[in-house]
């Protein structure tokens, strides 16, 4: 990342992050600063609001406003930041854990109303911060911390969930792919409506380790051969598809009202003009 | 100029919180509270506020936190269940000195309990619910008209102290119907009550340290979106607002939360004393529960017996002083709660062992009737 973008929107003093050597979520936050230069957003008019969890600290190194707050309810938060002042453009930072788990019903609510927040889900498969133990996004079979004989849980499919509770715009891309996890980033914060980005990432300490992944590196290797862009996805078979995963943007819909323009025009309206 | 009206407890909430410029309103529907979710939902946007119904009671807590850092007045309504929900985001509003205002109207808990019968057992839990060393307001009104002014006031204490208020109500105040005089309305609200405003910072932005006081103790808080960028956490923080771990700021950071709060009682208790003034026993009750006390204590007079009654309007803190002050000047405290003995042992804490405490706690979903109540009076006098 160019010193340029540090000095414009990390917080002097607050760096050297928390983060492990080789963790992907300085490439996610590093994307979402890239993203919001790409769309040349006011930095007063941004609020940034993060749960709790590894990925959730992003929101105290950058100079917006800002709120790591509670364990998975980023999105009630902001979904009260937004509505307070909807000039505001509101990001929300959440873990696989933080995001789909403990904040599983917020998030999809948060899709369902279709509030003009971009959400960005830093998903390293595992809860890191708390020292490896498995989330609802830990691949089947893995090892975690609270799973030393493999997890027998499915995971989510997290953009098809998105899209099933109403998201309007669904994308996801890897910290390998760096390019277009910005590309796809600074789309959902240029859309109107509730867009969600999941960020594929690697914790080789947390998940890596343990499941004898091969470090950073070969983690994000492993990124590069499994995420192939939308296009060549379709054309794909059932077979070549096996173990893989699309990535780019999934869906977008234009058609659905915004919640906070809504509000305005069909409550606030009502309210004071229909009586 | 004002008008009369006959309005329920909940409705005068919904009153008061338009007079003092509530402006958001994030909220789930629960017995006895939903009549205040409700009436805000019509009345919020007629006066440009906005009213969301979320998906669970954490999400209510955490959608008025989120547009309080936005500036606005705010509030949400539970009772017990949604209360209990609610008290991981209530630590997090004390922690980062976040006004907000939280209704509960108490039922018979715990768990589901009695949904509609009246009770006072959150009386604690509005103390101790969340984790944590912390310090809060409650307020607890005993009629249709205090709804009304104990709502403005939960709003300008939580805006002047930069802390969560409680508005401590019970299924009996919530849902009792009473003659009230409100001031006239003008466009949906009333511009003749002074609504309390934060303070906000003067300084300029990059001078701003979001949680460096000033000599009140209380540091000005900026609007998210108002050129000053700072930051939230519910980490312990210095001055800056950036998480600091060390055992001198976290000291530091418990004890100005404390002392902004605790030095300042004069201004944040509020006690009512009925037929005080040559009283030789007297009875302790708040919010509901208080109903009962001034028939029973009219009655006591009327037989001669020189009953007072003392009153917490500020539940929490603890009204010490003012209870402290019996001693030398009384017989005895009667305590008389619609829990099965809560208060009481504040009541007990702050007397030593000064002066006998008897209590009268009622847990049968039933309020006491004044006759119960003065037999039980009559009992303790005599013990």
């Amino acid at each position: 990342m160019s010193e340029e973008l540090i000095n414009k929107y990390f917080r002097p003093g607050r760096l050297p992050h928390i983060w492990c050597p080789g963790c992907g979520n300085g490439i996610v936050t590093g994307a979402i600063v890239k993203a919001i230069d790409k769309e040349g957003l006011n930095k007063d008019e941004v609020a940034l609001i993060s749960g709790i969890g590894c990925s959730s600290r992003s929101s105290g190194y950058l100079d917006f406003n800002t709120g790591n707050t509670l364990h998975g309810r980023a999105l009630a938060i902001a979904s009260g930041v937004k509505m307070g002042n909807p000039a505001l453009k509101v990001i929300v930072c959440s873990g696989d854990g933080d995001c789909t788990a403990i904040g599983g019903n917020h998030l999809i609510h948060a899709c369902r109303r279709n509030i003009d927040i971009t959400l960005v889900v830093f998903n390293n498969s595992i809860y890191g911060m708390t020292g490896g133990q498995y989330s609802p996004m830990t691949p089947k079979g893995s090892k975690a911390t609270t799973a030393p004989y493999g997890t027998i849980e499915p995971t989510f499919n997290i953009p098809e969930l998105a899209k099933a509770a109403g998201a309007t715009f669904v994308a996801r891309a890897t910290t390998f792919h760096t390019q277009l996890l910005v590309d796809v980033i600074a789309k959902g914060i240029a859309h109107k409506g509730f867009s969600i980005i999941e960020a594929v990432t690697a914790c080789p300490i947390g998940f890596g380790r343990n499941n004898r992944l091969g470090g950073p590196a070969k983690m994000m290797e492993w990124q590069r051969d499994h995420g192939v862009v939308q296009a060549a996805w379709d054309k794909m078979t059932d077979e070549q598809k096996a173990g893989k995963f699309p990535m780019g943007v999934l869906y977008e819909s234009n058609d659905v009202e915004e919640y906070t323009e809504a509000y305005e025009k069909h409550i606030i309206a009502a309210a004071q003009g229909g009586k | 100029m004002s008008k009369i009206l006959l309005l329920q407890g909940n409705q005068a909430v919904v009153e008061g919180a338009i007079a003092a410029g509530v402006k958001f309103f994030g909220g789930y529907p629960i017995t006895p509270s939903t009549e205040i979710a409700e009436q805000l939902a019509a009345r919020l946007p007629q006066v440009g506020g906005k009213f969301m119904q979320m998906e669970d009671e954490i999400a209510g807590m955490g959608a008025v936190i989120g547009a309080s850092l936005t500036g606005k007045k705010v509030m949400t309504a539970t009772s017990g269940p949604g209360f209990s929900l609610k008290q991981e985001m209530l630590g997090l509003a004390c922690s980062a000195e976040i006004p907000i205002v939280v209704v509960d109207v108490q039922r018979v808990g715990p768990a589901t309990g009695q949904p509609t019968s009246p009770s006072q057992g959150d009386v604690m839990q509005a103390r101790w619910g969340t984790h944590g060393d912390h310090w809060l307001i409650a307020i607890s009104p005993a009629s249709v008209p205090e709804c009304f002014d104990l709502t403005i006031r939960a709003y300008a204490l939580s805006e002047k102290y930069r802390v969560p208020v409680i508005l401590l109500m019970d299924e009996v105040i919530g849902h009792m119907r009473e003659k009230i005089e409100v001031p006239d309305e003008v466009n949906h609200g009333y511009p003749s009550v002074k609504q309390p405003e934060r303070k906000r910072p003067t300084c300029k932005p990059e001078e701003y340290l979001a949680y460096k006081p000033d000599a009140d103790l209380v540091p000005p808080m900026a609007d998210f979106g108002s050129g000053y960028r700072w930051h939230v956490t519910g980490l312990v923080h210095d001055a800056t607002g950036f998480p600091k771990g060390t055992p001198a700021a976290t000291v530091a950071a418990q004890d100005r939360l404390r002392d902004k709060i605790m030095n300042n009682l004069d201004d944040i208790s509020q006690v009512e004393e009925y037929k005080m003034d040559d009283a030789e026993y007297v009875v302790f009750s708040f919010g509901g529960a208080s109903r009962t006390v001034y028939d029973a204590v009219d009655m006591a007079r009327a037989e001669g017996l020189k009953v007072g009654f003392l009153r917490a309007i500020t539940v929490w803190p603890f009204p010490e002083k003012q209870v402290k002050a019996l001693i030398g000047k009384v017989k005895g405290v009667l305590v008389h709660e619609l829990n099965a003995g809560q208060y009481c042992l504040e009541v007990e804490r702050v007397l030593g062992g000064k002066l006998p405490v008897a209590t009268y706690c009622k847990y049968d979903n039933e309020s006491a009737t004044p006759d119960e109540l003065l037999a039980e009076i009559k009992k303790a006098m005599n013990a």
